[in-house]
């Protein structure tokens, strides 16, 4: 019944769900495919226009997919009481909710990894772009999740939250779209990105310890 | 379980509202080992909302409640207590045992295995059954295994007796009863009287607590 | 609160119990209109008619006397905010809550403000009504944020619940203002190029700068008075089953 024991029980559970729930679980995935896809037929084909654009669409269409996933952080744990037990145990729920955070980051952001070459194969995006590509889907989109997170935990006990987590969660999310597009486009251009990375990082950590205390403190507001 | 004799429940001058109609106030009364305490009142009499602040889930708009004399946010109370509320709290993907297993990383195991507490709620052989498949009081038997297999000391039990058959109330009342029979404590409400007449029961009527 | 000395902790709670504060407001609030007044009539006096003429941007630079205080008091007022938020929730302060969400529509209204007046002074400026500059992105990112916790504090019943949400919502936000802030300004010199800032004049005159310091001083005022008002309101509406309303309410009929 250590911490770090009822941590790991909650990260091994939220696996188990979403792998029972798979079909649940593929949609963030499909969105992030589908809003990619509509660029060019929305702004036409032209292969330099698509080039210029690729790190921003993309990154913005990952931002909406993690905008989709994260109704699914809590709303289960809501609606069949689990979130009483999780408020009841005595181990803090500031460390509980990050392994929640954490078990839905492996199911949602995780899988965008695997996407990306294809959708910047989609729109042309230069190789040597790849690597930069993934490395700030790595570091920003956890960022995305724990920003996220505060979001649905105020919204969660709403009957129509989604709209409001929208309002709540997006403008939070402008740093991390700007650096993270930002950084693709250089590495497009084969110009030095440790600064736009850095910062990044330094986002995600900050993110990291800043966010699960106010996730918590919303979380016992809604469950009241 | 050897609990220390001084571990006590008090609630001093409690009250609560909501939207803008006071639902009790000037609540007193404290609780000990052995003793179940009964919540009467209508419905809206606010029987829920008081379990929820016992909880910890609700902040009372004035008054206090000590565990072991200490306010409960400073104590062991959380370690200590265990809430069936109206949600079962488990999940409907998860089976049986695998809600149970993950129940007892969140606690202090008790004296209950999982094989014998769900034998105990006559559950036994549904281990690997998926909770969604089980009827709703089966499924409330499985927050009932919870209590067992988990090292509380205060139960709080919101109308545990919905969705029960006759043999299921009688099995509720033997588990209470066993529970406060080894220095447990009971918080419940229902409908139901308790047929228990040995038992050491308080009640609280919430109507008349204004 | 042991640590606060009892005397100030008195006086907290005095000044805090919701009668007692819609007595003092109630005090307060036509002195302050008469400040507002001594001080808007002089800025606007002295904005419009008697500071020169700007020798490149004409007269339209004189919307800087609404502009500036507006883009300021929005800032303000959101910083104002999380520390009312942060007040409500560490003491559980009533009257922080009340606070907290009548300043809420006041700061969106003046980031509206803001960004209507800042967009006026672009069409003579840059010839286009919209130009994505740092300011008035930040202030548009700004008007989001008070619109968020406006909504969300509608979005919940239970009056207590969404003052808490709004409160914890307000301290994420301004933790993030500064973090969005240098990150917009830092997107616009890098997709637009250095631009002169319309504000980094490198000396304004004297004749300018006064009147819009008591401009600046006049909205700070009249933000009192709208918060002042608005907390009233919201402190009738919580408390309208209270012994102190009812009274009220005998009074005046």
């Amino acid at each position: 019944m250590s911490l770090t024991q009822a941590f790991w029980a909650i990260i091994r559970r939220d696996l188990l769900l979403a792998f029972r729930r798979r079909a649940e679980m593929a949609n963030p995935l499909l969105f992030f495919v589908m809003v990619v896809t509509l660029f060019p037929l929305a702004v036409g084909a032209q292969p330099n226009l698509l080039q210029t654009m690729a790190p921003g669409v993309i990154w913005v269409s990952a931002l909406l997919a993690a905008l989709l996933s994260l109704d699914g952080l809590f709303r289960s744990d809501f609606e069949d009481g689990s979130l009483e037990q999780l408020l009841l145990s005595p181990h803090s729920l500031s460390i509980l909710v990050l392994g929640k955070i954490v078990a839905h980051w492996l199911v949602t952001g995780l899988p965008l990894l695997l996407i990306a070459p294809l959708l910047a194969l989609f729109l042309g995006l230069p190789e040597r772009a790849m690597p930069t590509l993934w490395l700030t889907l790595i570091l920003a989109t956890p960022v995305l999740s724990l920003i996220g997170a505060i979001g649905v935990a105020l919204t969660v006990g709403l009957r129509r939250g989604g709209m409001i987590l929208s309002l709540l969660v997006l403008p939070l999310y402008i740093p991390v779209l700007i650096f993270a597009s930002n950084a693709v486009d250089r590495a497009a251009s084969g110009l030095p990105v440790t600064a736009q990375i850095n910062i990044l990082l330094s986002m995600f950590l900050l993110s990291l310890v800043l966010t699960p205390l106010p996730t918590a403190a919303a979380l016992k507001m809604s469950v009241n | 379980m050897e609990h220390l004799p001084q571990i006590k429940l008090e609630v001093a001058d409690l009250s609560c509202s909501r939207d803008d109609r006071l639902l009790f106030s000037g609540l007193n009364f404290s609780l000990s080992p052995g003793q179940v305490l009964l919540l009467e009142g209508s419905n809206g009499s606010g029987k829920t909302t008081l379990l929820r602040v016992l909880c910890g889930f609700r902040e009372a708009d004035d008054g206090q409640i000590f565990w072991s004399g200490q306010p409960i946010t400073e104590s062991t109370f959380f370690a200590d207590t265990a809430y069936v509320g109206h949600a079962d709290g488990t999940k409907k993907e998860l089976t049986v045992a695998e809600n149970l297993r993950f129940a007892l990383a969140l606690s202090r195991s008790g004296k209950y295995s999982i094989e014998a507490a769900l034998e105990k709620v006559q559950l036994a052989g549904y281990d690997d059954n998926l909770v969604q498949t089980l009827s709703a009081g089966q499924k409330r038997r499985v927050s009932l295994a919870r209590l067992l297999i988990t090292d509380k000391i205060l139960w709080i039990l919101d109308e545990p007796f919905t969705s029960l058959d006759r043999q299921g109330i009688t099995l509720i009342e033997n588990l209470i009863y066993e529970h406060v029979k080894q220095g447990g404590m009971v918080i419940l409400t229902s409908h139901h009287d308790l047929s228990l007449p040995q038992m050491n029961l308080q009640r609280i009527h919430l109507d008349s607590c204004h | 609160m042991s640590f606060i000395p009892a005397p100030i902790s008195r006086f907290f709670h005095r000044t805090a119990s919701p009668p007692h504060f819609y007595a003092l407001a109630n005090r307060f609030i036509p002195w302050l209109t008469v400040l507002f007044l001594l001080l808007l009539i002089p800025g606007l006096y002295g904005g419009l008619i008697m500071a020169p003429t700007d020798y490149q941007q004409g007269d339209s630079y004189r919307i800087i006397y609404i502009h500036v205080p507006a883009a300021w008091m929005s800032l303000f007022i959101y910083v104002l905010m999380a520390v009312m938020g942060g007040i409500a929730l560490i003491w559980r302060m009533k009257l922080a809550e009340v606070m907290l969400i009548s300043s809420a529509p006041i700061g969106a209204g003046f980031t509206f403000i803001a960004l209507v007046t800042g967009s006026l002074w672009g069409k003579p400026m840059w010839g286009t009504w919209w130009v994505w500059d740092a300011r008035l992105t930040s202030e548009l990112i700004l008007l989001f944020l008070y619109l968020g916790v406006i909504s969300l504090h509608g979005a919940i019943e239970d009056k207590r619940n969404a003052a808490r949400a709004v409160s914890i919502l307000a301290l994420v936000g301004v933790v993030n203002i500064p973090i969005i802030h240098y990150s917009v300004e830092w997107w616009n010199t890098l997709h637009q190029g250095p631009t002169v800032s319309k504000m980094d004049k490198p000396s304004i005159h004297i004749s300018m700068l006064i009147p819009l310091l008591l401009m600046a001083v006049a909205f700070k005022v009249y933000y009192a008075i709208a918060l002042l008002q608005a907390a009233k309101l919201e402190l009738l509406k919580r408390e309208s089953s209270a012994q102190w309303v009812k009274n009220l309410l005998e009074k005046t009929v």
